[in-house]
């Protein structure tokens, strides 16, 4: 294990809204985590589960409401100036390339817009972006072009090309394959492994699905209305989910085996609205076993040995 | 290793667009034409008009149009043709100041209200809400007459009440321009401020207020030959449509050619700039292109 490279402590956004009466919608409610060097921590949940907002609030895109987040032991919500300098060091990729991008600008403006805003451009700009080009495996012949002139794929390139034009040590990556086919996905999850792999950074990886982020983490931290369920190592959470949440999550996985599809779990009723999140815990009108003490009392993400955190009165 | 790049690729396709959209207007072309002539005419005149403009003939005062005089002399025996092309000098330095001033101006308090929100938002949209209560011309008469007559400061009454348009438009088109995942893609790696609101921000905005402007220089020249004709804008003798106006009124009945060619003046040319402009934002407007497409 490295060392640790990005630390959030408690971390809360409530997003509020109304005039008169402020009705909160509590999108991370208390999220906690570690991601060291070099690793890949995925984030996996339904849509609107608050995992874009985690990220999000990592690199403070987003100020959170409350909680603390260190990169490399410095504070970064107590950051102001420095703020601008310590993003060289993190960065995100975008779910959507397409609106990442602005539609004005050349390819090669992309790529060198972030060292031209660290000044750091100094007339090696179209060897810099040939270099990114490379590493991305696209041609030379894009430069000239206007993101609307690219292909869903080659946009998102551009996206992590700009991601690691000023050698990041940490890249939050949002969902960076959803909007994309079966084949390009697997050839951007392959070029994000290579590129950890030749640099070493660590990923915060946000994710819904559950087998693009078995491939990718070492690490996976399943998230249910703001809140982690299960936090543990991608190997034991895969073969033994102690969380009713992700038994149901893994077991909806559509998998070749016909005889493993009839032990699928299905959850009733919908995500419930995350303004008046349920009493206790918050899984518990869709838990298939939920008891009288699930909606009184909130069950607390508690370690079941070795670093696999479970948040269930009745995890064993 | 540099790439050649095309030709037609080197121009933005924005301004591509911008006039493949403008030749399908016809009224645009047009408008754009006499525009184009009106700049051409202010510039060259000194070599095209035929008579002084200021000089008097008192020996030669309202004549009908005839060869020599090609529309007529004024009260005072001047030509009257000369005096037009000259004024167009006038109204066409008032309009672009004007529309400079306000454009400017406005769409900078537009971009910074927008952008910073909160409470500076709140002084600068509560001034324009002061200022667009009142009717645009009124207030530029209330304006002008307290500073006394003169071009000049006709110039700033009429900068004073038109820069609130632009800064209500910006203000919109930055509000939902902030929303976009580009800004925040260059907020992520580590873009100051001022760096988006000009390079991300206000690129945004920049269509209403190309077409604002062209529809603000007519409105402009309009109101300044409003103000000229009561006597608060331009001072004889400079020649100035509206004050040609004001003069020739008297002579109506008598010789009405006095009246009839600085009021044509004053609507070929507000006409031309409005032409220009609706065409402009029908070439601009990305919303009227996909009704076409549908």
């Amino acid at each position: 294990m490295g060392e640790k490279l990005i630390e959030v402590k408690n971390l809360k956004k409530y997003f509020s809204s109304g005039i008169f009466r402020k009705s909160y919608v509590k999108a991370v409610d208390g999220v906690s985590f570690e991601i060291r060097k070099g690793e890949t921590f995925a984030l996996v949940g339904e849509s609107g589960c608050g995992k874009s907002t985690v990220g999000r609030c990592t690199l403070r895109l987003v100020e959170p409401t409350s909680g603390e987040v260190y990169f490399k032991g410095i504070d970064i919500l107590g950051l102001n100036r420095e703020l601008r300098d310590l993003r060289r060091k993190m960065q995100i990729i975008f779910q959507d390339a397409d609106g990442s991008l602005n539609p004005r600008m050349r390819i090669l403006e992309l790529l060198v817009e972030p060292l031209r805003v660290h000044g750091l451009l100094n007339g090696r700009g179209m060897a810099e972006a040939l270099r990114l080009l490379e590493l991305v495996n696209l041609t030379p012949d894009l430069l000239g072009r206007y993101p609307h002139e690219l292909s869903g794929g080659q946009r998102q390139r551009v996206g992590i090309a700009r991601a690691i034009t000023l050698n990041p040590e940490f890249i939050v990556a949002d969902e960076p394959a959803a909007s994309l086919d079966l084949s390009v996905q697997a050839q951007m999850l392959d070029l994000m492994k290579r590129l950890q792999g030749e640099f070493g950074m660590g990923y915060l990886f946000i994710s819904h699905n559950v087998n693009i982020v078995r491939l990718m983490a070492e690490r996976i931290a399943v998230m249910y209305l703001g809140k982690f369920v299960e936090v543990g190592d991608t190997r034991k959470i895969f073969n033994g989910a102690a969380h009713p949440y992700t038994q149901a999550l893994l077991s909806a996985v559509p998998t070749t085996d016909p005889s493993a599809r009839q032990n699928r779990i299905v959850l009733e009723g919908e995500i419930p609205s995350p303004i008046n999140p349920p009493s206790g815990c918050r899984f518990h009108p869709r838990c298939p076993e939920a008891k009288a003490v699930c909606s009184e009392v909130e069950p607390a993400l508690q370690d079941t040995g070795s670093g696999h955190l479970v948040a269930c009165h009745f995890a064993s | 290793m540099e790439r050649a790049i095309p030709a037609r690729e080197k121009v933005s396709p924005y301004i591509l667009e911008v006039v493949d959209g403008l030749k399908e207007n016809r009224l645009a072309v047009v408008g754009l034409a006499i525009v184009v002539s009106l700049v051409l005419m202010a510039i060259l005149a000194p070599f095209i008009v035929p008579h002084d403009p200021i000089e008097l003939h008192l020996d030669l005062r309202l004549l009908s149009p005839s060869w020599q005089y090609p529309l007529g002399t004024d009260d005072l025996g001047r030509c009257i043709l000369s005096r037009l092309i000259y004024g167009t000098r006038v109204s066409l330095q008032v309009g672009v100041m004007v529309v400079g001033i306000t454009a400017i101006s406005g769409s900078l308090l537009g971009l910074t209200a927008g952008y910073l929100g909160g409470i500076i938002d709140e002084i600068i949209m509560r001034i324009v809400d002061v200022l667009l209560a009142f009717p645009g011309l009124i207030l530029a008469l209330v304006i002008a007459g307290l500073l006394g007559p003169g071009l000049f400061n006709v110039m700033l009454a009429l900068s004073v009440v038109g820069w609130t348009r632009y800064a209500r438009v910006v203000r919109g088109c930055v509000l939902s321009a902030k929303e976009r995942g580009f800004v925040e893609a260059a907020r992520a790696i580590g873009s100051s401020n001022f760096y988006i609101m000009f390079r991300h921000v206000l690129p945004e905005a920049l269509s209403p207020v190309i077409v604002m402007s062209t529809l603000g220089m007519g409105w402009t020249i309009l109101s300044a030959a409003a103000l000229s004709f009561l006597g608060l804008g331009a001072q004889p003798p400079m020649p100035e449509w509206g004050s040609m106006l004001n003069s020739g009124r008297a002579f109506l009945r008598v010789a009405p050619h006095l009246i009839t060619f600085p009021g044509l003046a004053i609507m070929v040319t507000v006409l031309a700039f409005n032409f220009l402009g609706d065409g402009l934002r029908d070439a601009l407007d990305p919303r009227q292109k996909k009704r076409v497409e549908i």
